[in-house]
C-alpha cells in the first residue's frame, strides 16, 4: 500500500471518529429516534475511497475503538463494544464500506450522484443490516424477526445518510475532482 | 490523551497486556456457554469486584454500562413482547458481563501497551509486502487528523455565524470535505517528501 493510499485510509478513519463525537439528532418526524452521524462516515469512506482503502479505513477505525478510544457515537469505546448486542453492526460496517466502493467502481458510467446513493444504499443499509441483524439476534438471544424489528428503526436516518452522502460525493467531485479516488 | 484508560497502578495495571487480552478472550468464549442464573450472578459480583478494586474512581467507569442502558431496556422489551422474559435477563445479564469485564482490560491497559501487544499480530501480513509499522502510523494519522477536523468544522462555523445568525447548516459539508481533503493531500506529500513510511527513524 502506497504512503498516500495510507494517508487517505487514516483521513476517513479520521473523519468516521469526528462523526462520532457530533451529539446524536432525534428527529421527530422520524418518530424521535435519534440518528448519530457516524454511519455516514462509513458510507462516504466506501463511495469515496473505492472498496479496499474504503473498508481498511473503516477497521482502521474500529482498531482505534478496540485500543480504548472514546471514537464510537456516544463517547464509547474499548473492548467492551465489541462484546454488546450491536456488534455484528460493527462487522458490517468495513464489509458495507467494501460493497459500496466496489459498487461505485462499477457504475462509473453512471451519473454520479445516482452512483453514491445506490452504492450508499446497498453497503451502507443492506450489507450492514445483513450481519448486523443476525448479530443482534445471537447475542441477545431473540428471534431473526424480533431482531430485525428492533433494528429497523435506524432505517429512516439512514436514508437520510444515504441521501447525504450522495450530495456530498457530488459537491467534491465538482470542486476537488482527484478526491474521488473511486472513480480516478 | 483522550481513552477510557484509567490512571492508575493497581494489580490489574501492573499485569501484561497481552495476558490481559488472552484472558478477556478466553473467559468470554467461556461465559457463552452458559445462561444459567447460578454461573453468571457470580461472574457478575467478580467482575464489579474488579472494578471495585480499583477504587472509586474503578466504580465510575460503571457509567459505560449506563451509556448502553437503553440499547439493552430494549431488547428486553423485545424478549418480553415474544414471552421470553426470563431467558432475557440473562442474555442482558450475560452481555452486561461481557461488556464489563472487556471493558475492564482498556480502563487498566495504556494505549501504547495495548498497540505494543497486538503490533507483533501484523508482521505476517510482511510476506504481503505489507509494512508492520504502517497500522502504527495509521494510528497516529488519526489521532492528529480527527481533533484537526473539529478545529476547521468549527471554523467554518463561525464564518457562517457571522453571516447569517444561524449557528449550523447543511451547507457547510462541501467545504468542510473539500478544505479537510486538501489537508489529507498535504499531509501524503509532505511524507513523501520525508522519504515515506520506510523513511521513519525505526
Amino acid at each position: 500500500m502506497a504512503d498516500r493510499s495510507l494517508v487517505h485510509v487514516a483521513f476517513y478513519a479520521a473523519l468516521i471518529s469526528a462523526l462520532g463525537l457530533v451529539p446524536p439528532v432525534a428527529i421527530a418526524f422520524l418518530g424521535g429516534v435519534p440518528i448519530t452521524a457516524q454511519t455516514l462516515g462509513v458510507m462516504l469512506a466506501g463511495v469515496m475511497l473505492g472498496p479496499i482503502r474504503g473498508a481498511l479505513a473503516v477497521l482502521l477505525f474500529l482498531f482505534l475503538v478496540a485500543l480504548g478510544l472514546p471514537f464510537l457515537s456516544g463517547g464509547r469505546g474499548g473492548l467492551g463494544v465489541f462484546m454488546g448486542p450491536s456488534v455484528g453492526f460493527l462487522i458490517g460496517w468495513p464489509v458495507g464500506a467494501l460493497v459500496a466502493g466496489w459498487i461505485m467502481q462499477s457504475t462509473r458510467e453512471m451519473n454520479i450522484l445516482a452512483a453514491a446513493a445506490i452504492s450508499a444504499a446497498v453497503g451502507g443499509i443492506l450489507v450492514v443490516y445483513a450481519i448486523g441483524i443476525p448479530g443482534v439476534a445471537i447475542m441477545a438471544g431473540l428471534s431473526l424477526p424480533k431482531a430485525a424489528l428492533g433494528s429497523s428503526v435506524f432505517i429512516p436516518g439512514d436514508l437520510v445518510k444515504v441521501a447525504l452522502t450522495a450530495v456530498i460525493v457530488q459537491t467534491v467531485a465538482r470542486g476537488l475532482p482527484g478526491a474521488v479516488l473511486s472513480r480516478s | 490523551m483522550m481513552s477510557v484508560y484509567l490512571q492508575g497502578n493497581s494489580w490489574a495495571h501492573r499485569l501484561p497486556a497481552g495476558l490481559k487480552l488472552l484472558a478477556i478472550a478466553l473467559a468470554s468464549l467461556l461465559l457463552l456457554q452458559y445462561t444459567s442464573f447460578w454461573v453468571l450472578l457470580p461472574a457478575l459480583g467478580a467482575v464489579l469486584l474488579c472494578y471495585a478494586s480499583l477504587g472509586r474512581d474503578g466504580l465510575a467507569q460503571l457509567k459505560l454500562l449506563r451509556a448502553m442502558s437503553y440499547l439493552l431496556a430494549a431488547l428486553l422489551v423485545l424478549h418480553w413482547v415474544s414471552g421470553s422474559l426470563l431467558e432475557g435477563v440473562a442474555m442482558i445479564l450475560r452481555l452486561a458481563i461481557m461488556i464489563l469485564s472487556a471493558n475492564f482490560v482498556s480502563v487498566t491497559t495504556r494505549m501504547d501497551d495495548m498497540l505494543d501487544a497486538v503490533l507483533p499480530l501484523f508482521k505476517p501480513l510482511e510476506i504481503f509486502g505489507f509494512s508492520p509499522r504502517k497500522p502504527a502510523l495509521g494510528v497516529a494519522l488519526v489521532l492528529r487528523f480527527a481533533p484537526y477536523m473539529l478545529v476547521v468544522f468549527a471554523q467554518l462555523r463561525e464564518a457562517w455565524q457571522a453571516r447569517t445568525g444561524t449557528r449550523n447548516s447543511w451547507r457547510l459539508l462541501a467545504p468542510f470535505a473539500i478544505q479537510s481533503l486538501s489537508m489529507s493531500d498535504h499531509v501524503a506529500e509532505a511524507l513523501k517528501a520525508r522519504g515515506g513510511s520506510q523513511g521513519l527513524s525505526r
